[in-house]
């Protein structure tokens, strides 16, 4: 009896069921907070035609960029796409389709997913090119344009720690969008640095209940960091 | 003289009021952070979901789960708090935050502002941005007045894609301070030594200009 349990023991197992032409979610910002082994598997298994949810698409070396040489993506959905040179050239030739989308509508479009709400208005885009082909609507004199949430086949996201049951805590801002992202799949895997018994995390801190995560696995993180800035000390 | 980079960030800075909390975009709006006067609490917005964001770490204290919107390591300043994504746009788009900053390609009389896309060119996207804009109430654009070619960003409508429509009242270029209201442009400053007819030449947009104008101190 498996009960509460969502522990995997290999990372196969942990993104078995990713078929070619799935939308997958993942958290993240930049190199902060990413699933880089799922990530990796993801790389390894070779699935194609991937649309994938996410702030950013990492770098040529790093995080979801190690997907675009074997044109693993097909659609990207995202923020921000700077700082990824293949990224860029595979954009311009229209080899990948891109849909960028405002950060705060992006974290809202899964959280809403998550929470049951299929679109719902925001300000933000209101007369940009993101709003083109949008439902306009005037609330109280001002503009707002209609979102629709997005779901994930799967999500895929990095916390800190676990414990079996999948109630997670995340670390400083490696939460990100980590805790939408796990609302958003039908199935949700999550990678850890740190598993411990059911009891052993304070309720109190507990950043995403495990209810909405479907396998756990530990995994060893190389935390790249993209912009390392230091302070002179004299 | 036109303002430096630095100066730039100081002309913002004296905007500061205690107990704002503050949104800084990339480039020159981060350099603000340096020159908070003294005597003055500001707690700083980090939309990747960091609130009191402290300076830079030393080399010990670098942590790879703790960085900006600029992917830079930081440290958290003392009563800071973390927090999710869609909690960190909420404080954005709910307009909670007091002061945004933040650079642009273009701003117009009508308050739309262009930031985030120069088609064929310049295709990263718009970030938090378009959420900054259409969020907050008090919102300061500082960019140069004109292009490198003497181009005017200053205009009567914007010629690229925009990150928002009529948001923007406040703008500091190395030129001028100026508020936008009732479609026009308003100069409320020029830089030390910079002419008023320097910076009409620069701008394409119309400018109301009053009888004094003063210079900016530091």
């Amino acid at each position: 009896m498996a009960g509460f349990n969502k522990v995997v023991a290999t990372y196969e197992e942990a993104m078995a069921g990713l078929e070619d032409n799935m939308t997958v979610i993942a958290g993240g910002f930049g190199l902060c907070g990413i699933p880089e082994n799922l990530i990796k598997e993801i790389k390894n298994k070779g699935t194609k035609g991937l649309t994938i949810v996410s702030n950013n698409c990492g770098t040529t070396t790093h995080g979801l960029g190690i997907l675009l040489p074997e044109k693993q993506i097909t659609k990207m959905i995202a923020s921000y796409v700077g700082e990824n040179d293949e990224f860029e050239r595979q954009m311009m030739s229209g080899e990948l389709e891109v849909e960028l989308t405002p950060q705060g509508t992006l974290a809202e479009k899964m959280r809403a997913a998550g929470a049951g709400i299929p679109a719902f208005f925001t300000a933000t885009g209101v007369g940009t090119p993101v709003a083109e082909g949008k439902e306009i609507r005037e609330i109280n004199g001002r503009e707002y344009l209609l979102e629709e949430s997005i779901k994930g086949d799967f999500a895929i996201v990095k916390a800190w720690k676990a414990d079996t049951f999948g109630n997670l805590v995340f670390r400083k801002t490696a939460r990100n969008f980590n805790p939408m992202a796990a609302t958003a799949g039908k199935i949700t895997v999550v990678e850890v640095e740190e598993i411990v018994e059911p009891g052993q995390l304070d309720p109190n801190e507990i950043h995403t209940p495990g209810i909405y995560v479907n396998r756990l696995i530990k995994g060893s993180f190389e935390k790249m960091i993209e912009q390392r800035t230091v302070r002179f000390t004299y | 003289m036109a303002l430096s980079r630095e100066q730039l960030a100081q002309r913002v800075a004296q905007e500061l009021q205690d107990g704002y909390y503050v949104n800084l975009g990339i480039g020159i709006p981060t350099l603000v952070a340096n020159y908070v006067p003294q005597n003055m609490e500001v707690m700083l917005q980090s939309e990747n979901g960091l609130l009191g964001m402290g300076q830079f770490p030393t080399e010990d204290e670098i942590d790879a789960d703790l960085i900006n919107a600029g992917k830079q390591t930081v440290t958290m300043a003392i009563g800071a708090s973390l927090f999710d994504s869609a909690e960190s746009f909420a404080m954005i788009r709910g307009g909670h935050v007091d002061l945004t900053v933040l650079g642009a390609f273009e701003v117009d009389v009508q308050g739309n502002i262009a930031s985030y896309m120069i088609p064929g060119k310049l295709i990263k996207g718009m970030g938090g941005a378009m959420d900054l804009v259409a969020g907050a109430d008090n919102i300061i654009v500082t960019m140069t007045h004109a292009s490198k070619h003497g181009d005017s960003k200053l205009l009567s409508t914007c010629t690229l894609p925009l990150t928002g429509k009529g948001c923007i009242k406040k703008v500091l270029t190395d030129l001028a301070f100026i508020e936008i209201k009732d479609n026009k442009f308003h100069l409320l400053e020029r830089a030390p030594g910079v002419s008023i007819e320097e910076i009409i030449k620069l701008t394409d947009g119309e400018m109301v200009v009053p009888e004094h104008v003063p210079e900016m101190k530091f």
